[in-house]
């Protein structure tokens, strides 16, 4: 097909559009594979180059002797802890918000005089809230920024992807807000300041059954994000236990934006509540697309509803919605008042339950640093997993054997279009 | 009962604006024999552009809903026009394969070059046309999904005219045919095709209104899931036919709309991907597509 004619001539043979497809297919679902090389070209050290001339060399070798000597006084200058959130991408607001708190907590460490005698630095990436691309980026702030422990991901998913790359490299990983059971089983490297899914399933179970005094409920989960499936189970189980049933277990996939057919299911099961464990844009709009079905039961939210863009979007629908979390400002208890008080001096706002798990998560590092006294990897480790009981924003935290905190959740409802605290739940 | 209605309602809703996208690819593919990747995004930018009129025009009345509909399908074609001349026609003499990656270049130029712009962050659409929901027993129709329904019905119609009535329309009847025939007989291809692109491509942007009005968040991402399930639905109808991606668009809906309300859920994607292969197996040019011979 060289030549004008040809390309156009008459009829194709029936196997063109399918070959296309798949070629389409290949291409534009591959970009993660594109991505994959081009992040190994980028952390792939550049080849030594050739060797200068003799009478070149020792000018070269006292000007790479410079080099090494700035390098190292530069790193001796400063603590680099490297941070991945979803800065940008669908859930750009729980990256932006984790990176207040984050930013915050380096701010207060830097402004008491650092550690160790030395100022911190945060490096910050963007993974833009896609699969993939946290490897990329983790992998960058490893062997490129060389930071001495890593902090994030507020999801799991994102947080699953990065902890085999932190445990390889055995560099310290913190999550804020990863409550898959399965996130700290890959290392003893990766810990979290939250607590975890099997707790919050039974929280948002007893919740429905004592509080609401729900009997039959319906779970519209996501298939592909891993705290969404494991929440599920969860919820199933304990609801189950309780003497409930579950009528309908709906899902749904990454990126969908019709929830029509699962709600219609779930609205012909008759059920009495709707448990939702996902995030907040699918949440907004599953809230949105079940009113407008007419599915007036009481919608049930996990950690992840919590951004004001559920309100946003959601608007009315998701007025009266329940969900769990972390932490809230409204919470009277001193070390919440007072951190909520500093926050809003430095950002103008309230802080809610994803910046007071990133401040907990640079705070207990910063703990872990101080005893430790050295930033070394095996010694930092074993100093963050003898943390006991660190007076956090978000309660006080212990590890367990399993590097997992044991912390209370609190129960959120939305009214007139605000989060207002509802009641804690001890485990 | 009424849920199989609604579930039928909710289908032919989603179906539609697939139909819609799937107008696009196929009218391309009618007159220049290759799938234009870039149409999913011109179905973003259009959302995008309904985004930013939208905030200028009064909010939930029927006039300033249809400014935005008009303004987005409008910027969408001039975009799509611009897209041809800039980066296909240089091509027209080249292979299919060449054609074809530069729109897959074009589509991701589209993408990122929207998370700059435009952010990365998903934006709520404002909702410009008015809304309410009527309810016939336990079957809740929404206004957003009748206009969807009924704008999609007035566009395939008015195309349908188009192609058929017109002068234009028979000019692009007979490009597609045979472009040097048409030349020879005095049609000027590049204006045909210019055309061809500005038409598709406002189809595109009314979809992407339509999308956004139903599903009020959106992203420079957005297009690619129902571009490809658009893509498929012109396959499946027969691509270059136009009842074709109608009928292809509105089954692929129902079903995926079907499927997604079972307990099989999850498998929506692996069911509505199988329906398609076995359809191929059976009717390798599409439901309503021709089987013909390349000729020698």
């Amino acid at each position: 097909m060289l030549n004008f004619q040809n390309a156009f001539s008459g009829r194709v043979p029936p196997s063109k559009p399918a070959e296309q497809l798949l070629l389409a297919l290949l291409l534009n679902y591959d970009t993660c594979g594109l991505k994959a090389l081009s992040a190994c070209l980028y952390v792939t050290p550049l080849p030594i180059p050739p060797m200068p001339t003799r009478s070149l060399l020792p000018v070269f070798r006292l000007a790479l002797g410079a080099g090494l000597l700035a390098a190292s006084l530069t790193a001796q200058e400063t603590i680099k802890i490297g941070e991945f959130a979803s800065l940008t991408g669908k859930e750009a607001t729980y990256g932006q918000t984790v990176h207040k708190g984050t930013q915050f907590a380096i701010e207060e460490l830097n402004a008491a005089g650092g550690l160790l005698g030395r100022k911190l630095e945060l490096v910050s990436e963007d993974d833009q809230s896609k699969a993939g691309e946290s490897a990329t980026v983790v992998k960058k702030l490893i062997s490129r920024d060389k930071v001495v422990a890593v902090l994030g991901e507020l999801t799991s998913g994102r947080t699953l992807e990065a902890a085999p790359i932190c445990q390889m490299a055995k560099i310290p990983l913190i999550s804020p807000g990863a409550t898959n059971v399965s996130v700290t089983t890959k290392g003893n490297y990766i810990f979290r300041v939250c607590f975890i899914d099997d707790f919050q399933g039974t929280v948002m179970a007893k919740f429905a059954y004592d509080s609401l005094k729900l009997r039959r409920v319906a779970i519209l989960s996501s298939a592909s994000s891993a705290q969404s499936v494991g929440l599920a189970k969860y919820f199933h189980e304990r609801f189950t236990a309780a003497g409930g049933t579950i009528l309908a277990e709906q899902k749904y996939g990454e990126g969908d934006k019709d929830f029509r057919a699962q709600l219609t299911a779930i609205k012909a099961s008759g059920a009495e509540g709707i448990f939702v464990p996902g995030y907040y844009a699918e949440a907004a709009l599953i809230s949105k697309q079940a009113r407008d079905l007419g599915l007036t039961v009481p919608l049930l939210g996990i950690d992840g509803w919590e951004s004001s863009e559920l309100i946003a979007i959601g608007g009315a629908a998701v007025e009266g919605a329940y969900f769990s979390t972390h932490y809230s400002p409204e919470n009277q208890s001193p070390a919440v008042v007072a951190f909520n008080a500093r926050y809003r001096a430095r950002w103008g706002e309230d802080s809610n339950a994803l910046s007071a798990l990133a401040y907990d998560s640079a705070m207990v590092l910063a703990d872990a640093i101080k005893r430790a006294g050295t930033t070394e990897s095996a010694k930092l480790r074993d100093a963050i997993a003898a943390t006991k009981d660190f007076a956090g924003a978000t309660g006080k935290i212990t590890f367990d054997a399993q590097r997992n905190p044991t912390k209370s959740a609190v129960v959120l409802v939305v009214k007139n279009g605000k989060f207002a605290f509802l009641q804690d739940v001890n485990p | 009962m009424s849920e199989f209605l609604q579930q039928l309602l909710n289908g032919l809703s989603l179906g539609a604006i697939y139909a819609l996208i799937a107008l696009g690819y196929t009218m391309v593919y009618g007159v220049l024999r290759f799938i234009n990747f870039a149409h999913s995004d011109v179905f973003m930018v259009g959302a995008f552009i309904g985004y930013y009129i939208g905030q200028k025009v009064p909010q939930n009345t029927i006039g300033g809903g249809l400014v935005v509909l008009l303004g987005a399908m409008l910027g969408c074609a001039l975009l799509g026009m611009l897209i041809e001349r800039l980066c296909y026609r240089p091509l027209r003499g080249a292979a299919t394969l060449n054609v074809l990656i530069t729109a897959i270049g074009v589509s991701l130029l589209l993408e990122y070059s929207g998370q700059v712009f435009f952010g990365a962050t998903p934006r709520t659409f404002p909702s410009v046309f008015p809304s309410t929901n009527f309810a016939f027993g336990d079957l809740v129709i929404s206004s957003n999904q009748v206009v969807v329904i009924v704008v999609t019905a007035l566009l395939m119609v008015g195309l349908q005219l188009i192609v058929y009535r017109t002068k234009i329309g028979t000019a692009m009847r007979a490009v597609s045919l045979n472009p040097k025939a048409a030349q020879l007989v005095g049609v000027n291809n590049d204006v045909v095709i210019s055309f061809t692109f500005g038409l598709g491509s406002a189809l595109a942007g009314a979809g992407g209104i339509l999308y956004a009005l139903n599903y009020p968040s959106i992203d420079p991402l957005m297009g690619v899931m129902p571009g490809l399930k658009a893509f498929v639905a012109a396959v499946l109808g027969g691509i270059g036919n136009i009842p074709g991606a109608a009928l292809g668009g509105l089954l692929l809906g129902t079903v995926e709309t079907f499927v997604n309300g079972s307990q099989w859920s999850t498998y929506k994607d692996a069911i509505a991907f199988a329906i398609l292969i076995i359809i191929l197996l059976f009717r390798p040019a599409g439901l309503l597509g021709k089987v013909s011979v390349e000729k020698v």
